[in-house]
C-alpha cells in the first residue's frame, strides 16, 4: 500500500540559497510525522510546499500514490491537504463561526437563498459548535470575536478548521511555540485526536517534548537535507538534538 | 456519542448576558441610537419648528441622499478601504442623466416614459462604471483606496464640468420632479421610500449574506481570506461597484427632487456619508460596521443639520458641527475598545 502522502526528492532554491536539497519522506494515515531542524534548516519552506503556497523547483509529491501538483493553496485543500502556519490566518474580529466555515460558508436551502448568497448563520453555529466540541476544544462561546480567545483557543480553533477542511493531510507549522504549558497540552491533544480519526499529520516543531509526546516517528532536516528518520526506541530526545546540531550523524553523510 | 458528552461542558461555561446584548456591535447600535435620540429631544424643546410635517419633509429628503452614499461606503469601509469619489460621482451621474434626457430627446412629452428611463439608466450606468472603474484599480492593479478614489474624485468632477461648461443641466421631462417630490399620504416622500427598501436590502446584504460575510473578513484580514481561496478581488470589485451603483441611484433622487442635473450637487454629500459610516460605528480600519449603525449616523448629522438652523445657528457652523462630531465619535469609540480589550 502506498503512503497518504509522499515526497521524492524535493528541492527548492530561493535565487542562489537552497532551502531544500533533495527531501524525500512520507506519512501514512493516522500517524504524526514530527519534522525538526535548526533555524534556516528548510521546515516552513517544505510545509508551504506541501500546501500549494509555494512551488517546488524540482521533485515529486505522490497523494495516495498518485503524483499531485497543487497550483495553490485552494488545490491542496480540494485535494485533501491542509495547512496551519504560525500566523494563524484567523480575521480577528470576527466570531468563531465566521472564521470556522471563511470560504465554505452553508447556505440556507431555498432556490432564492442561494441565487442571493443568504448563509444559514444556524446550521453554521450548530456545525462549528458540534465540530469544535467533537475535537473537545475549550471554545465556550462560538459568537466571540476570535481575538477574544486565548492563545491555545486559537490555535484550537485553527487547527480544527483546517481538520474539517481536509480528508487526507494537516500540516502544522509550530502550533505550541506561543503557548502556556496547559494550553499546549490541550494542542497535543487536539492534534492526537485529530490524527486518530484516520488524518496524517506533518508537525513541524522546536519543542522537543511535543515531538516525543504526538510523533509516532520524526525526521531532521539540516540545511536543506534529512539527516536522520527515528521512530520507536531511537525517537529520544538526545538523538533529536545530536542530528539538529550536527554532533550525530555527521560521519553517515 | 462523543459529542454529546463534550457539548454538556460548554454548556457549563456560563452566559452572563443575553445573545444579540454579547455582540459588540449591537451595544454600539444602541449607543448611538441614544445619541440620536437625545439630539431629537434637545432641539425639539429648542424649537417649535423642530417636530413639523414641513422639518421632516426637508430632513428626510436631505438625508436619503446621504444614506444611499453611507450605505455604500459601509461596505467599502468594512472591506478597509474608503470610496472619497462617491459625491463627485453622484454629481456626474446626475448631470449625464439629465444630459441625456436633455439632449437625446430635445422634444420628449413631460411624461414620456422612454427618455426618462434612458435618463436614470445613463445615471446609474456611469455611477456604475466609475465604480467598477474604482473597484478594478483597488483590487488588480493594487492601488491604495484612498488614492484611486481621489483620483476617480477629480476625474468625475472634471467630467461633470465638461459635460455642460459647469453649468446645470434643467431641461428635463416635468414629471421627474413630480416623482421626485411626491409622497404617500403627504408624510412618506417617494425617494424616502425608495431609500428605505435600497437601505434595509444592503443591510440584509452586509449581516446576512456571504458577500457580507466576505466584506467585513477582507476588511478584517485579506490575509485569511485569501488563504481560505476566495477570490479576494472579485469581492472587492463588487464593493466598489456596489458604491457607484448607489451613488448613481442618488444621483436620481437628487435630479428629480432639484428638477436638474448639476455636477456640484454631490460636493458636500462625501464627507457627510463618510462621517455617518463612522459615528455608526463602522472601523477605518475594517472588519467591523452595520448598515443599521450608518442609518443612525446619518440621522445625526441630518439632525444636526437642520436642527442647528432651527435654533438659529448660523449655517456655516454645520460643517463645524460634523466635523468635531466626527472626530468625538471615533475617540469615543477607540476609548470604549482599548476598555474592551484591557478587560
Ligand atoms: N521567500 C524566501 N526567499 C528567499 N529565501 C528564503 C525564503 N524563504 C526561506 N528562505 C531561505 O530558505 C532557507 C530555509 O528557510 P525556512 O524553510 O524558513 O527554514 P525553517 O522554517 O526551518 O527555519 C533559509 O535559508 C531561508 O533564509
Ligand atoms: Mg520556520
Amino acid at each position: 500500500m502506498s503512503a497518504r502522502l509522499a515526497v521524492h526528492d524535493l528541492t527548492k532554491h530561493y535565487g542562489g540559497v537552497q532551502a531544500l536539497r533533495g527531501v524525500t519522506l512520507q506519512v501514512d494515515a493516522g500517524e504524526v510525522l514530527g519534522v525538526v531542524g535548526d533555524n534556516g534548516a528548510g521546515k516552513s519552506t517544505l510545509l508551504k510546499i506541501l500546501s500549494g503556497a509555494v512551488f517546488p523547483s524540482a521533485g515529486e509529491i505522490l497523494l495516495d500514490g498518485q503524483p499531485a501538483r497543487f497550483a495553490n493553496p485552494a488545490a491542496a485543500h480540494a485535494a485533501g491537504v491542509a495547512a496551519v502556519y504560525q500566523d494563524l490566518a484567523l480575521a480577528g474580529q470576527r466570531d468563531v463561526v465566521a472564521n470556522f466555515f471563511l470560504g465554505r460558508e452553508k447556505l440556507a436551502g431555498n432556490w432564492l437563498a442561494r441565487r442571493v448568497g443568504w448563509l444559514d448563520g444556524k446550521a453554521m453555529a450548530a456545525h462549528t459548535e458540534s465540530e469544535l466540541a467533537r475535537l473537545r476544544t475549550r471554545i465556550p462561546d462560538v459568537r466571540a470575536s476570535s481575538r477574544d480567545l486565548s492563545g491555545g483557543q486559537r490555535q484550537a480553533l485553527a487547527i480544527a478548521r483546517a481538520a474539517a477542511w481536509t480528508s487526507k493531510v494537516l500540516l502544522l507549522d509550530e502550533p505550541t511555540s506561543a503557548l502556556g504549558v496547559e494550553q499546549q497540552h490541550q494542542v497535543l491533544d487536539l492534534i492526537r485526536r485529530v490524527s486518530t480519526e484516520g488524518m496524517a499529520v506533518i508537525l513541524i516543531s522546536h519543542q522537543m517534548p511535543d515531538v516525543l509526546k504526538v510523533c509516532d516517528r520524526a525526521v531532521v532536516l539540516r540545511l536543506g537535507q534529512v539527516v536522520a528518520t527515528l521512530s520507536g526506541a531511537e525517537l529520544t530526545s538526545e538523538n533529536l538534538v545530536g542530528y539538529i546540531t550536527g554532533a550525530m550523524g555527521e560521519g553517515e553523510q | 456519542m462523543a459529542g454529546v458528552k463534550a457539548g454538556a461542558e460548554i454548556a457549563a461555561v456560563p452566559r452572563h448576558r443575553a445573545l444579540w446584548l454579547r455582540s459588540q456591535a449591537a451595544v454600539r447600535d444602541l449607543w448611538i441610537g441614544g445619541v440620536l435620540l437625545v439630539l431629537i429631544v434637545a432641539f425639539s424643546i429648542d424649537s417649535p419648528y423642530f417636530l413639523t410635517r414641513a422639518n421632516w419633509l426637508n430632513t428626510s429628503s436631505t438625508a436619503t441622499e446621504v444614506l444611499l452614499l453611507a450605505v455604500g461606503e459601509t461596505f467599502v469601509i468594512c472591506s478597509a478601504g474608503i470610496d472619497l469619489s462617491v459625491g463627485a460621482v453622484l454629481g456626474v451621474s446626475g448631470t449625464a442623466g439629465a444630459w441625456v434626457m436633455a439632449h437625446g430627446f430635445p422634444n420628449a412629452a413631460g411624461a414620456a416614459i422612454g427618455p426618462i428611463a434612458v435618463g436614470f439608466l445613463a445615471a446609474l450606468a456611469v455611477g456604475t462604471a466609475f465604480g467598477l472603474l474604482n473597484g478594478f484599480l483597488v483590487a488588480w492593479a493594487g492601488i491604495p483606496p484612498f488614492v484611486v478614489t481621489l483620483g476617480t474624485l477629480g476625474i468625475a468632477t472634471g467630467f461633470g464640468y465638461l459635460l455642460n461648461n459647469g453649468q446645470e443641466i434643467s431641461a428635463i421631462p416635468p414629471s421627474v420632479v413630480t416623482f421626485g417630490n411626491a409622497n404617500l399620504g403627504g408624510w412618506v416622500p417617494v425617494p424616502v421610500l425608495i431609500t428605505a427598501v435600497i437601505t434595509i436590502w444592503c443591510g440584509l446584504l452586509l449581516a446576512k449574506t456571504r458577500f457580507g460575510a466576505y466584506t467585513l473578513s477582507i476588511g478584517d484580514s485579506r490575509e485569511a481570506v485569501v488563504r481560505a481561496g476566495i477570490n479576494d478581488r472579485r469581492y472587492l470589485l463588487e464593493i466598489y461597484t456596489l458604491s457607484g451603483l448607489l451613488a448613481g441611484v442618488a444621483s436620481i433622487l437628487v435630479m428629480a427632487r432639484l428638477g436638474a442635473g448639476s455636477p456640484t450637487s454631490g460636493a458636500d454629500d462625501n464627507l457627510n456619508a463618510i462621517a455617518a459610516v463612522v459615528i455608526g460605528g463602522a472601523s477605518l480600519f475594517g472588519g467591523r460596521g452595520t448598515v443599521i449603525g450608518s442609518v443612525i449616523g446619518t440621522g445625526i448629522i441630518a439632525v444636526l443639520l437642520t436642527g442647528l438652523v432651527l435654533v438659529n445657528v448660523p449655517p456655516f457652523w454645520q460643517e463645524v458641527a460634523v466635523g468635531a462630531v466626527l472626530i468625538a465619535a471615533v475617540y469615543i469609540d477607540q476609548f470604549r475598545n482599548r476598555k474592551a480589550t484591557r478587560r
